[in-house]
C-alpha cells in the first residue's frame, strides 16, 4: 500500500495518530519507534526555534512551561515557510489566548518585542542620513519635511512596561518594572538591534512618521498625547540610531 | 579589480558555516579550504548574516545547501521559495548548490526535517520533473543528497543507488554523497554499506559529507542511529570515507556540525583528519 505525505503529516503532529501502515522496519513490522524519530526530529527542532526567537519568554515562564507551550503551538502552528528566522509570528497571540498563562497579561506584548527585534536584525541595510544634515536645515523646512525610516527600525506601544520587563530580564538586569505603558523604538545601528524607551509622546511620533506624516503633523499628535513631549530626545534616538534614511522634503512651488 | 578567487569547490575539506565561527575561520582557516552555508538562513533581506556571508565569499569558495525545497513533496515545488533560491544564487554565485531526496514541505506545512520517500516509479518520475524546474530556474547544475533513513517503506521497489542513479541520468543533476548517511541508513535497514557505495556513480559524485551520529535502538533491540550532526565523525564512517576516496578520487569534503556545535579547533581538527585522507591517496 501506498503511504501519502497527508497521512505522515497528521502522524508527525499528532502523537495520538498511529504511523501509517507501510512504513516498516527491515523484518516488515510497522516502524514504531523508528516512526517516532522523525517525529521527535521535528517537534525538538521547532522547539529550538521557538527558543531561539523567544528568549526572554521562555525565562519568564521557565524552561519546562516553556517547552510545554512551545509543544502546543508548533502543533496548531507549524510553519508555513522554510524561513525559520520568522517562525512564530503567531507567537504572541497564541500566548494571549492561552488559558494557563492568561494572569500573566504582558507576555503576549513582550514575544512582539522579541519578534520586531528578529525583524530588524534581518532587515534590509540603509544608509542613514548624516546628523548634520538636520542641522543645516531650518526650524520651517525641517518641520514640513517628512522623514523615511529604515527597514529595520520598528515601533511597539504597549499599556505594559515592556522595556523594563524586557531590560529586568537581560544578563545584565535592570530596575524592577513598575506598572505604566511604554513604547519601544527599535533601531539598528549596525548590525544589533537596540531597543531604546521612548519618552512619553514617542510612540505617537513615531508611528505618524511611519505613516507618511510630515514632522511637523507628527510633532502635534506626539504633543496632544503629551503635553511635555521631547522632541529633542526622541530625535536624538531617532537620529543616533541611525534610524532616519531619507529627508523628504516640501517640494518649493 | 579581477575575481582571482576559484569558483568551484576544491578537492579539500570545507565546514558547515557557523556564525560563531567567523573570526576564527578568518584567522586561523587552517585545513578549511571551502565552506557550505544552510540557504535558508541567508534569505533575509539584510543585516549581519549577508554581511558575514559577503566577507566570507571573498575569501572562500562557498557551497549553497538547501533544506527547504521539499524536492520529493507530492505538491508542487513552493515558488516563493525557488525565487528566493534564484535570487541567493543570483548574487552569492556559489561554488556548487545542492538539496536533498527527501521532503519536508506538504500543504502549506514546512515540517523542518528530511522526510524519507518510497522509492518507485511515481516518486522517481515527480522529483526528476521537479529538479528540472530547479535547475531551469536557477539556471544551474544542482546536487542531490542521499538521505538518512530510519524506514522503509513497503511499497519501495528501487535500491536506493540506482533510484539516485537514475534521477541523475534523466536529469543531468549531480550527485552530493553522504557518507555518514550510508553508515546510518546501511545500519538501520539491515545492509551492507559497501556495497551501496559499490552501487553508487562516483564518478557523478561532486561533494562529499561527513558527520556525527546518535546510537540508539528501536524497540526491538535493533540498532537506530540518528543523524544528528552533533559530535565527530566515528571511525567506520572514516573508513568508509578512505574506501570511497580510493574508489572515486579525491572530492570536496565536507564536515558537517550542527547541534552542540563545538569551538573551532574541534571542527578544524575534523578537517584537518579529512585532509590527511585525502593525502594519502596521492602517490
Amino acid at each position: 500500500m501506498s503511504v501519502g505525505q497527508t497521512d505522515f503529516r497528521t502522524a508527525i503532529l499528532d502523537a495520538r495518530v498511529a504511523a501509517p501502515a507501510g512504513l516498516v522496519d527491515p523484518e516488515g513490522r510497522p516502524a514504531g519507534k523508528r516512526f517516532d524519530v522523525y517525529r521527535n526530529n521535528v517537534a525538538v527542532s521547532l522547539t529550538e526555534a521557538l527558543k531561539t526567537a523567544f528568549p526572554v519568554i521562555r525565562k519568564l515562564l521557565g524552561d519546562e512551561n516553556f517547552a510545554g507551550i512551545a509543544g502546543l503551538f508548533l502543533r496548531q502552528h507549524p510553519p508555513t515557510s522554510p524561513l525559520l528566522m520568522f517562525y512564530g509570528a503567531e507567537f504572541p497571540d497564541f500566548l494571549a489566548g492561552f488559558e494557563p498563562v492568561r494572569h500573566l497579561g504582558y507576555l503576549a506584548d513582550v514575544a512582539r518585542l522579541e519578534l520586531a527585534l528578529r525583524h530588524s536584525y534581518h532587515a534590509a541595510d540603509a544608509t542613514p542620513v548624516a546628523p548634520q544634515a538636520f542641522q543645516d536645515m531650518t526650524p520651517q523646512a525641517l518641520m514640513a519635511a517628512r522623514l523615511r525610516l529604515a527597514p529595520a527600525v520598528q515601533l511597539l506601544r504597549s499599556h505594559w512596561p515592556i522595556h523594563a520587563i524586557w531590560q529586568f530580564n537581560q544578563p545584565q538586569g535592570g530596575p524592577k518594572p513598575e506598572m505604566r505603558p511604554e513604547s519601544i523604538l527599535i533601531t539598528r545601528p549596525d548590525y544589533d538591534p537596540v531597543p531604546h524607551l521612548l519618552p512619553a509622546g514617542g510612540g505617537a511620533l513615531v508611528a505618524a512618521l511611519g505613516d507618511g506624516q510630515p514632522l511637523g503633523n507628527a510633532v502635534a499628535t506626539a504633543t496632544t498625547k503629551a503635553p511635555d513631549f521631547d522632541l529633542a530626545a526622541t530625535l536624538g534616538l531617532l537620529i543616533g540610531g541611525g534610524a532616519i534614511t531619507e529627508i523628504l522634503q516640501e517640494e518649493t512651488p | 579589480m579581477l575575481d582571482t578567487r576559484p569558483n568551484y569547490l576544491p578537492n579539500r575539506p570545507g565546514v558547515g558555516y557557523k556564525p560563531q565561527h567567523f573570526s576564527d575561520i578568518l584567522d586561523h582557516p587552517g585545513t578549511v579550504a571551502w565552506l557550505e552555508i544552510h540557504a535558508e538562513n541567508y534569505m533575509g533581506a539584510g543585516g549581519r548574516p549577508l554581511a558575514q556571508l559577503r566577507a566570507l565569499a571573498e575569501r572562500f569558495p562557498i557551497s549553497v545547501h538547501g533544506v527547504g525545497l521539499s524536492i520529493g513533496g507530492e505538491g508542487s515545488l513552493d515558488d516563493e521559495h525557488l525565487a528566493r533560491l534564484k535570487h541567493l544564487i543570483g548574487w552569492l554565485e556559489p561554488a556548487s548548490f545542492s538539496e536533498h531526496l527527501a521532503w519536508s514541505t506538504h500543504g502549506s506545512h514546512f515540517l523542518n526535517d528530511l522526510l524519507p520517500l518510497p522509492y518507485t516509479e511515481e516518486t522517481l518520475a515527480r522529483i526528476c520533473a521537479h529538479i528540472d524546474q530547479v535547475q531551469e530556474t536557477v539556471g544551474r547544475q544542482m546536487l542531490l543528497e542521499n538521505p538518512s533513513t530510519y524506514l522503509a517503506f513497503a511499497e519501495s521497489q528501487i535500491p536506493e543507488a540506482e533510484f539516485l542513479t537514475e534521477i541523475s541520468t534523466r536529469t543531468g543533476c549531480g550527485l552530493l554523497f553522504d557518507v555518514n548517511n550510508v553508515f546510518i541508513s546501511a545500519t538501520n535497514q539491515k545492509t551492507d554499506p559497501y556495497s551501496y557505495i559499490d552501487a553508487f556513480p562516483l564518478d557523478r559524485v561532486q561533494e562529499l559529507h561527513l558527520g556525527g551520529h546518535d546510537e540508539d535502538h528501536d524497540e526491538h533491540g535493533a540498532p537506530l542511529l540518528i543523524d544528528s550532526h552533533g559530535r565527530e565523525v566515528v571511525d567506520a564512517v572514516w573508513k568508509m570515507y578512505e574506501y570511497t576516496i580510493a574508489k572515486g578520487g579525491p572530492k570536496p569534503s565536507l564536515i558537517e556540525w550542527d547541534t552542540d556545535v563545538p569551538d573551532w579547533p574541534v571542527l578544524e581538527a575534523e578537517a584537518a583528519r579529512a585532509q590527511s585522507i585525502l593525502q594519502q591517496v596521492l602517490v
